[in-house]
């Protein structure tokens, strides 16, 4: 099993990524943004960073990127993609997912261990969960909460499309607590928090991100 | 030269809390007149020549799939 790991200019976390595919037991494939080539890998992580500066918003120049054309037609065939945090603002620019992520409510950049009530275990990237489970991971973000109108939250709420809701005191301002959501297909994940720093108790606060992981090899292998 | 301006804004129902923090700025300057702040971007493009209805159509374009996110924000284009 082949996990793609896009590396846009200013990206961050794509190391981390590929450690936390490693340690479910696939193989990590580096991928460039410059390059509309898949390397035919069967699933694809945008991780999180601060892709071209932020500039203009966040995640908006990079969803105009060579590699998106052709992660968006592969993703609307039906390949897990997980955006993490950059990735999930990505993901909502290129119109993978619905909504979009401002501002947090406090203007202030989080980065702390967050206490996540995971509500859909059906996705690609959440099989591996039982329903309600709460997980800590890792928060890291200035611009975390996530928006939509009244019509879209409706319709995340109501076909279980909610991934995970922060549990607590509602950290960045985010809509109904959504820390992460789907797309109708399930193949489509956006995360705000952080799984890939949460696979090994050494380097963090808990093992609780692995499932990610594991569960899109559950999907593929289960194809 | 023409100029093309955009005008790009959160919309109304959109939390904007670096305009909030403007706000409870303002005061604390003895600038006691907002009751509100919103804050916006704005893009100022140059154009060789008089600007045109057509180059006014396309920056519009523009302005759809990148200057602003529709989900989030509207924006104005006009030439100056």
């Amino acid at each position: 099993m082949r996990i793609g790991v896009v590396t846009f200019p200013g990206t961050l976390d794509d190391r981390d990524a590929a450690r936390a595919v490693k340690y479910a037991g696939a193989e990590a494939v580096s991928l460039w943004h410059g390059d509309a080539d898949l390397k035919g890998v069967d699933a694809v992580i945008l991780p999180g960073g601060f892709s071209y500066g932020d500039y203009l918003r966040c995640g908006a120049i990079s969803s105009f990127a060579p590699v998106m054309t052709e992660i968006i037609a592969q993703a609307n065939k039906g390949m897990p993609v997980l955006g993490i945090c950059n990735g999930f603002q990505v993901l909502c620019e290129a119109h993978l997912l619905p909504g979009a992520l401002t501002r947090n409510h406090e203007l202030h950049f989080l980065c702390r261990d967050q206490t996540l009530k995971i509500e859909n275990t059906t996705s690609a990237w959440t099989t591996n969960f039982t329903k309600g489970q709460e997980i800590v991971i890792p928060l890291k973000n200035g611009e975390g909460s996530f928006q939509c109108d009244d019509e879209t939250l409706k319709a995340l709420e109501d076909s279980n499309r909610i991934i995970a809701r922060y549990v607590g005191e509602n950290p960045n301002g985010s809509r109904n607590l959504i820390a992460g959501i789907t797309n109708e297909r399930g193949n489509v994940v956006g995360l705000m928090p952080h799984p890939e720093h949460a696979i090994d108790s050494l380097t963090g606060p808990t093992t609780d991100g692995l499932p990610f992981f594991t569960s899109v090899l559950s999907a593929l292998v289960g194809k | 030269m023409g100029k093309i301006v955009v005008d790009v804004m959160l919309k109304p129902e959109i939390l904007d809390p670096q305009g909030k923090a403007v706000a409870a700025a303002l005061p604390r300057l003895g600038f006691s007149f907002a009751t509100d702040v919103r804050q916006g971007k704005r893009f100022e493009i140059t154009v060789d020549g008089d600007v045109t209805p057509a180059q006014i159509a396309e920056v519009e374009k523009a302005a759809e799939v990148l200057l602003a996110n529709p989900v989030i924000e509207t924006f104005t284009v006009r030439s100056e």
